[in-house]
């Protein structure tokens, strides 16, 4: 095998690894949806709590990346990661509901801090 | 200004999977590693998920769980959108390719242009729309590795910075009723709590709390 094909591949071993941690425990839930879906009215309860929880997990993992965050996030001063999220998030009501307007902002806040701190 | 917002959508798309590639890369995995978990994964928190848990050393069981827990929000989203656009003709390898491209995006778009494409044009429309964002996934994922080298810190922390930002307000954007709002605002609270836990399935713990709270004041708003 050339260089090139050994770089770009890797290790093998954390290929299978990709699937058993990441591809399968996160199919399984579409799967499931997939399988389960068409026997579940749209407006029952059971669906409700579980939109209730899945959003609430979202919101959980939104927090997990702000709390202890990956890589090059965790240079981040911890005041500075949540003044960007509450500052975009004002932002964000103030322009009716911008995705946009909230994300430029929040960034802009983070931006500028680092840049303050040096 | 529909198509405005699909270009927004699209480009925080972009960005967020720059911002995996580069992750991949300053963590030592192989450019084929982040290609094929943007192609077979697609989902932005669980790709982050499981390449922060993988390089901090956590073994493959705990990965997992931290995977499947931050996936569970997929099962009520493919429930909700596969009914959009199934008629009696529709194949079951069909709906598996649009259940595989469900995700936060897919999903905003789906409720957003769905209403106004015809019912038998739908699958059609959707697998396209998949398909697009996947292939902008897969680039971005290739780019972000190949510049993650160049990246400065301060490059690479915003762009890690739009994941929590763009998913926040776009679930916020979603939330339509009590329950929705309540939990999105009772997870965001519960996590930090739960995390002192240190149990491995954290965000289990402060999701099903909180959007059982969420669910139970609807149902009694409801009754009164």
């Amino acid at each position: 095998m050339s260089d090139f094909l050994l770089n770009f591949v890797g290790d093998w071993h954390a290929l299978v690894v990709l699937l058993l941690a990441g591809v399968f425990p996160n199919q399984i839930w579409r799967m499931l949806g997939l399988w389960l879906g068409s026997g579940i009215d749209e407006g029952s309860d059971l669906l409700m709590w579980i939109k209730a929880v899945a959003t609430a997990i979202l919101a959980g993992v939104i927090a997990e990346i702000l709390v202890r965050p990956p890589g090059a996030l965790a240079s981040v001063p911890d005041v500075l990661r949540y003044g960007a999220v509450v500052v975009g998030f004002v932002v964000f009501a103030l322009t009716r509901r911008s995705i946009f307007a909230g994300v430029v902002s929040g960034e802009l806040v983070m931006l500028a801090g680092k840049w303050w701190l040096g | 200004m529909a198509a405005v917002r699909f270009t927004i959508l699209s480009l925080v798309l972009f960005v967020t999977y720059v911002g995996i590639g580069a992750l991949a890369h300053d963590t030592h995995f192989s450019l084929a590693w982040a290609i094929l978990a943007t192609l077979l994964v697609w989902a932005g928190p669980a790709q982050i998920i499981l390449i922060s848990t993988l390089s901090s050393g956590a073994s493959i069981v705990q990965a997992a769980i931290a995977v499947t827990v931050s996936a569970v929000r997929l099962f009520p989203m493919v429930v909700a959108v596969l009914p959009m656009m199934r008629t009696p003709q529709t194949r079951q390898r069909q709906l598996a390719l649009v259940a595989h491209f469900t995700a936060v995006t897919l999903w905003v778009e789906c409720y957003r242009f769905l209403p106004h494409v015809p019912r038998d044009r739908r699958m059609a429309f959707v697998q396209g729309l998949g398909s697009g964002l996947a292939l902008i996934g897969l680039v971005a994922t290739a780019i972000g590795y190949e510049l993650a080298a160049n990246l400065t810190q301060t490059f690479a922390s915003a762009i890690l910075l739009l994941t929590p930002l763009s998913f926040l307000f776009s679930t916020a954007r979603n939330s339509r009723g009590l329950a929705d709002v309540l939990a999105l605002g009772l997870g965001l609270a519960f996590y930090p709590l739960a995390s002192l836990l240190n149990s491995g399935i954290d965000i289990l713990i402060s999701g099903v709390a909180a959007g059982t709270i969420a669910f139970g004041v609807h149902k009694w708003r409801e009754r009164s």
